[in-house]
């Protein structure tokens, strides 16, 4: 069984935060996570993390809602109950279509959007009544904090490396217990 | 105890007597005749749509364009577009007549044979727009304050009140993670939002342009409904922006120079409505169409020609001042004006509507019109729950978008101090 060392590193401002990112990412350390007051720019490459998917979900979302108002419309005023309003028949569905694009739209809008934030919400867990996942809570108001964990002999590397970049307080918080791997 | 502002609540509870009066006794106690079908609560509805419509553009096409002033308003004109459309919302689901009915206006099957909603027509269009609207608005406006809540529970004392905020903020915690999700879906939701707004105005236009009476059967009207919008949601948006910035002593956040863009910004819509103002004239004038002709001179010399004439100075003259630059930097001027301006643009939805349809193709159908008490009440009504809605919100969520926010102002200390560092040197080798 390896015990682990939970590190957090705590900065005053983003651009020695992420100088230290890139030394501690340089010297072979992983960075678990990073939490901040606001979203940092190009943090994602520095920390090595992959890009989010979200655009992707909200694609497919959206051509979900594109088909199933274009599915809708056709079954409600083509298939199921044609109609001639206004001299504007509805015998087929492309003799009607101009006329179901703005619903069309809408829906693609619609599907896309609640989509994307349920799946954004669900993805990072954020669920009325869970507990707040920022483990120092100063963090979402003006500190930045590398959260580590980290061996031993990795920890004091860690350690020089985040004073060296003018860390504000190093805090250990600790130890985790680990598996060993089979 | 917190205090709260009860100053709207008689408005409030005036208008909910009202509203429960016409839900009980029905749309006959309103002001609205056979002629004048759609009165004033279509022109409130209208009204309230596009005040909503600014709080949109603010917070999306304008994170799109990357304009940076936009971080000191977007939260509360975003919140202001919520309650607008609710407001909005009140108009729509009344004016059916019989609003416990009103879920048949969504595709339901029904126990009716297979009846479905008319899918040609724009009424039915209106009602996919505005909830879309809506509720991508709501979602749009929570993903951006779940930060900031979480910033208010990690400083909060009272435990009561830190309860309340760490459900609000689902437990937000600002990992690298989240925080670059999160700039994904609200650069999606923008892009989504953008061609919504202008959809939704578009739309709402299209309920009077698909018609074929005079005077609203005209390809203009979605550009100039949807710069109408603009315009009064801005007007709107400087209107409450000048009394939280003054209440809440906020002037070093919402500067000068944010009142003197938004009313470029004014200046720029008011003047495409007037520009469209003029077009519709002409074009009624060069179609050779006496009945078009006939509706532009009916409502500017017409029996209601007075609100023409208000609609016209107020859009049109009014916005112009705003060139004089001493006036559109002036806090008293702009917040006297914003309220001119959404003045003339409830009466551009009055005389759109009531003079139009009271001088219909049939001289034997013409009539006159006079709101109700019921009418002016359910109006009222609505503006007090807008500032009671509005007051609620600046006092409980926070009014400015912190985490946004503090992308510039953060970056501004070390960062700036390593600029400037690195310039001073420069500077002093080439010395």
């Amino acid at each position: 069984m390896a015990t682990k060392q939970i590190i957090h590193g705590i900065f005053g401002d983003e651009v020695p935060m992420l100088e230290a990112c890139k030394k501690l990412r340089a010297a072979g350390i992983r960075i678990n996570d990073v939490f901040t007051p606001m979203p940092i720019h190009g943090i994602d490459a520095i920390i090595g993390l992959p890009r989010t998917r979200m655009a992707i979900c909200a694609f497919i979302y959206g051509i979900t809602g594109t088909s199933l108002a274009t599915l809708m419309m056709w079954y409600m005023m083509v298939s199921d109950w044609p109609n001639d309003i206004g001299g504007k028949p509805t015998w087929a569905y492309y003799m009607a279509v101009p006329a179901f694009i703005p619903i069309t739209f809408e829906a693609t809008v619609f599907c896309a959007a609640h989509g994307m934030a349920l799946t954004y919400l669900l993805r990072c867990w954020l669920i009325p009544g869970t507990k707040a996942k920022n483990p120092d809570p100063r963090t979402t108001d003006d500190k930045f904090m590398i959260y580590l964990e980290l061996k031993e002999e990795q920890a004091k590397k860690a350690e020089s490396i985040l004073k060296e970049c003018g860390v504000e307080e190093v805090n250990f918080k600790g130890t985790l217990q680990i598996e060993p791997k089979h | 105890m917190v205090h709260i502002d009860y100053r709207f609540r008689p408005c409030f509870l005036w208008g909910i007597g009202c509203l429960a009066y016409t839900i009980g006794v029905g749309i006959g106690s309103w002001g609205s005749n056979n002629g004048a079908d759609w009165a004033w609560d279509i022109t409130n509805f209208v009204w309230w749509i596009g005040i909503g419509h600014a709080g949109t553009l603010i917070s999306a096409v304008l994170l799109l364009f990357r304009q940076k002033w936009r971080m000191g308003i977007n939260r509360s004109a975003e919140a202001m577009t919520i309650f607008a459309v609710l407001c909005a919302a009140i108009f729509v689901t009344l004016h059916t007549g019989r609003p416990w009915l009103d879920y048949m206006l969504f595709p339901l099957p029904n126990q009716f044979g297979s009846l479905w909603p008319n899918f040609n027509s724009p009424l039915l269009w209106d009602v996919f727009a505005v909830s879309t609207y809506m509720t991508v608005s709501i979602v749009f406006w929570y993903i951006g304050l779940i930060p900031d809540f979480a910033m208010v529970r990690d400083r909060i004392v009272k435990p009561w009140q830190k309860k309340m905020y760490l459900l609000l903020s689902f437990g937000w915690g600002g990992s690298a993670r989240h925080w670059s999700r999160f700039e994904e879906v609200s650069l999606v939701l923008a892009g989504l939002s953008t061609p919504l707004v202008f959809s939704v105005h578009s739309i709402v236009s299209m309920d009077f342009a698909t018609s074929i009476l005079p005077g609203w059967h005209t390809t203009i009207f979605p550009p100039y409904f949807v710069s109408g919008a603009v315009f009064s949601g801005f007007a709107m948006v400087l209107t409450l922006m000048l009394v939280v910035r003054k209440i809440y002593k906020l002037e070093a956040y919402l500067r000068i120079k944010h009142i003197e863009y938004m009313n470029i910004v004014i200046i720029v819509t008011g003047s495409i409505v007037g520009v469209a103002y003029l077009t519709e004239l002409f074009v009624a004038w060069y179609s050779g169409v006496e009945w078009e002709q006939y509706a532009f001179l009916n409502r500017a010399t017409g029996p209601l020609s007075w609100s023409y004439w208000i609609m016209m100075s107020c859009n049109v003259l009014s916005p112009q001042l705003f060139w004089i630059k001493k006036i559109r930097t002036s806090v008293l001027a702009t917040f006297i004006l914003s309220i001119v301006v959404n003045i003339g643009m409830w009466f551009e939805r009055f005389v759109i509507i009531v003079p139009t349809l009271l001088r219909t193709y049939l001289p034997s159908s013409w009539n006159t019109y006079q709101p109700s008490f019921i009418d002016i009440g359910i109006f009222v009504g609505t503006l007090g729950m807008f500032g009671t809605f509005f007051l609620l919100f600046s006092r409980f969520f926070p009014v400015i978008a912190q985490a946004e926010l503090k992308t510039i102002l953060k970056s501004s200390g070390q960062q700036q101090k390593l600029d400037s560092a690195k310039h001073s040197h420069h500077a002093a080798t080439h010395n």
